[in-house]
């Protein structure tokens, strides 16, 4: 490609800070609250530039207190407001899991309908690189799992800015999972305009395939590219889903897939029980059960939690080697 | 306890004043005894935790509440959705499981709201309504709404780490929040000395530099003045305040505990001399108030309670399509 023709780029943390910035913009009741938001500009500095724009009304740095800060983010948006609530990681929002299920995700429904609570909580989930087991899960399927939340997980540039800015202007809580090793990556461009949006709920096929269906979201989906690549040499044709939203799931999508490809394989990096490749085997084994020429079968990250040491991170965490293989397997049943 | 000579106070009440809160009192005693009764005899279920002996707080309280104000509290609520106004059909139609309730009979006793009202719950997870009332106090700051947020707890939920954590935030922005904690000395059944490293609890917010205050809270006028003057300072822009109300529950913790861990001596001890309605009554004949004009307020309350339990027994059950409402807006 030429520079003439290299499309405009940005990287995943610049576009989450873009929907940010355009959605306070054009609403003064959105606020961001959490750790290292303001001054700091954020732990992964994806907050810069946003203290300064906006002002320490408006981006709010907290003291380390993941149950209070998210407590107040709840009482906050009861109260009329706006809030975007950043995690570090989604690994200390463990410490807020009350607050986000029982107050955020259950009240509207406690209260027959009058207490909506439009808040977002968003920031890095899954692993990043040698920070142990303690700062590396996915919590995609813990929050997926319940009524009365959103959950939204972005892959690219235009996911996240797209998706964040559907976030913030949903009336619902949304779990916005972010990953970290994605922030510096760049992809295209999302369309200019403050009115671009994403809607939640609907995926999106990232690559079209006729042999098998490849389901993933997050970082996945960009391994699931890889390995789609790969796989092309050898003259299969997978198609690549990006999820996008994991509640509300974009069944339609999923079946329409799978009724052509007749394949599946999902892809996560959680772990494996319990996980949202269980939920997506489970739809399709319901409802598809006719077009299946071959059991669902699941990539995860392995079943324990997460070493340290380089060459067992390698091995608990599913990479597009293991992908290629398990599309191998689905088909030939190898 | 005598009642407290107030004649010369800057917030000394009129004897309407007095009567109004006795009213309220009265109201929300009566309605608990009945909710008492009706959990008796099967209409309502599950988990049910009465108000009764701890009146004088939410109605001393309610004296400071102004229309921009919220309120929020645990899932000991039924006295103070009823302070705040709820009309106690609704409330008790909540409570027997109706469409006709509050939360269309989706919530429960612990699980009520009226955004109306500015009543923010009724939150059934211990503590968790601390950072929420403390969030609801951010919303008041950041619109410059001049209303404060009176959060309510117990003494139990006074133990609880997002409280601490709340209090921080609270005063670490100067957040217009008033912290009530109602110390009916039992945790459930774990006596105060047994929970609380330090039970003078109006010192809870003292690590965060929170100012406190212990108030008598069997005795209406003493939580009406404590509650006007923290109120007021909360109001002032300097911050939280937090008042440690002293109270009793007759009751056991919820319906299905017989408080075996007290005696009986204990509570009728409280029952007999320290009785919030008793007191009030007294102080309203001291100021030369008409005891049959209070007669003819506990006749009418009386009435208003069996207005109530008739509605929450002839509201219909929600429609089966209610299961899947309300899940998302």
């Amino acid at each position: 490609m030429t520079s003439e023709t290299m499309p405009e780029t940005i990287t995943v943390r610049e576009a989450l800070r873009d929907a940010m910035a355009e959605e306070m913009r054009q609403n003064p009741n959105v606020f961001l609250m959490g750790e290292e938001v303001a001054e700091y500009q954020g732990a992964y500095k994806v907050s810069q530039g946003l203290l300064e724009e906006f002002g320490s009304k408006r981006v709010i740095d907290t003291p380390i207190t993941e149950a209070g800060f998210a407590g107040v983010g709840v009482g906050a948006a009861f109260g009329g407001l706006s809030p975007i609530v950043e995690f570090m990681t989604f690994n200390f929002s463990m410490q807020a899991i009350d607050q986000i299920i029982n107050s955020a995700a259950k009240t509207l429904y406690m209260s027959g309908g009058q207490m909506g609570c439009p808040i977002v909580f968003r920031g890095p989930n899954g692993s990043a690189a040698r920070v142990g087991a303690q700062h590396s899960q996915c919590f995609a399927s813990w929050y997926a799992h319940c009524p009365g939340l959103k959950v939204v997980s972005p892959y690219n540039a235009i996911d996240a800015k797209g998706l964040l800015k559907a976030a913030i202007r949903d009336p619902n809580p949304v779990v916005f999972l972010e990953n970290e090793l994605l922030y510096g990556q760049r992809f295209e461009a999302p369309p200019s305009g403050s009115d671009f949006i994403l809607p939640i709920g609907k995926a999106h096929i990232e690559r079209p395939g006729k042999d098998v269906t490849l389901i993933g979201f997050s970082i996945m989906v960009g391994y699931a590219l890889e390995a789609a690549e790969e796989l092309a040499k050898e003259g299969i044709d997978v198609e690549v889903i990006n999820l996008r939203s994991l509640r509300p799931l974009d069944l339609e999508t999923i079946f329409e897939s799978v009724r052509k490809t007749n394949h599946c394989v999902t892809l996560e990096e959680g772990f494996p029980y319990a996980g949202i490749g269980s939920e997506l085997s489970a739809q399709i084994m319901e409802h598809m059960f006719d077009f299946l020429d071959a059991p669902v079968l699941r990539v995860t990250a392995k079943d324990v939690p997460l070493p340290y040491a380089a060459n067992l991170e390698r091995l608990a965490i599913p990479r597009s080697p293991e992908i290629v293989q398990a599309v191998k397997n689905v088909l030939y049943n190898a | 306890m005598s009642p407290k000579n107030l004649k010369n106070s800057p917030h000394s009440p009129s004897l309407e004043n007095l009567y109004k809160a006795y009213e309220s009192m009265y109201l929300i005693r009566r309605f608990e005894e009945k909710a008492g009764q009706l959990y008796g005899m099967g209409l309502i279920a599950g988990f049910c935790h009465l108000y009764i002996g701890q009146e004088a707080v939410v109605v001393g309280l309610q004296q400071a509440v102004t229309e921009s104000d919220s309120i929020i509290t645990s899932y000991r609520d039924h006295g103070h959705m009823l302070a705040c106004d709820m009309s106690p059909g609704g409330v008790m139609a909540e409570l027997t499981g109706r469409s006709g309730g509050y939360s269309k009979g989706k919530g429960g006793s612990m699980h009520m709201f009226s955004r109306e009202k500015k009543f923010y719950g009724g939150h059934g997870i211990v503590g968790a309504q601390v950072p929420i009332g403390t969030g609801l106090a951010l919303a008041h700051q950041y619109k410059n709404d001049n209303g404060i947020c009176f959060t309510y707890m117990g003494d139990g939920g006074s133990n609880q780490g997002q409280m601490f954590e709340a209090f921080n935030m609270a005063a670490l922005w100067k957040l217009p929040v008033l912290y009530i904690i109602e110390n009916n000395l039992y945790a459930m059944g774990t006596s105060l000395d047994r929970h609380a490293a330090v039970t003078d609890l109006s010192t809870r917010g003292s690590a965060q530099g929170i100012p406190g205050k212990s108030v008598d809270g069997m005795d209406y006028l003493a939580m009406r003045e404590a509650a006007l003057e923290a109120a007021s300072y909360v109001r002032s822009g300097k911050g939280p305040f937090i008042l440690e109300a002293k109270t009793y529950r007759y009751r056991g913790h919820s319906m299905s505990d017989p408080a075996k861990y007290r005696s009986k001596e204990e509570v009728e001890d409280v029952k007999s001399h320290h009785d919030p309605l008793s007191i009030l009554e007294a102080e309203i004949l001291r100021q030369g108030g008409d005891k049959d004009h209070l007669e003819s307020i506990t006749k009418d309350v009386k009435k208003k309670i069996d207005e109530a339990v008739e509605f929450a027994k002839e509201s219909p059950e929600p429609s089966e399509g209610e299961l899947f409402t309300d899940i998302l807006v």
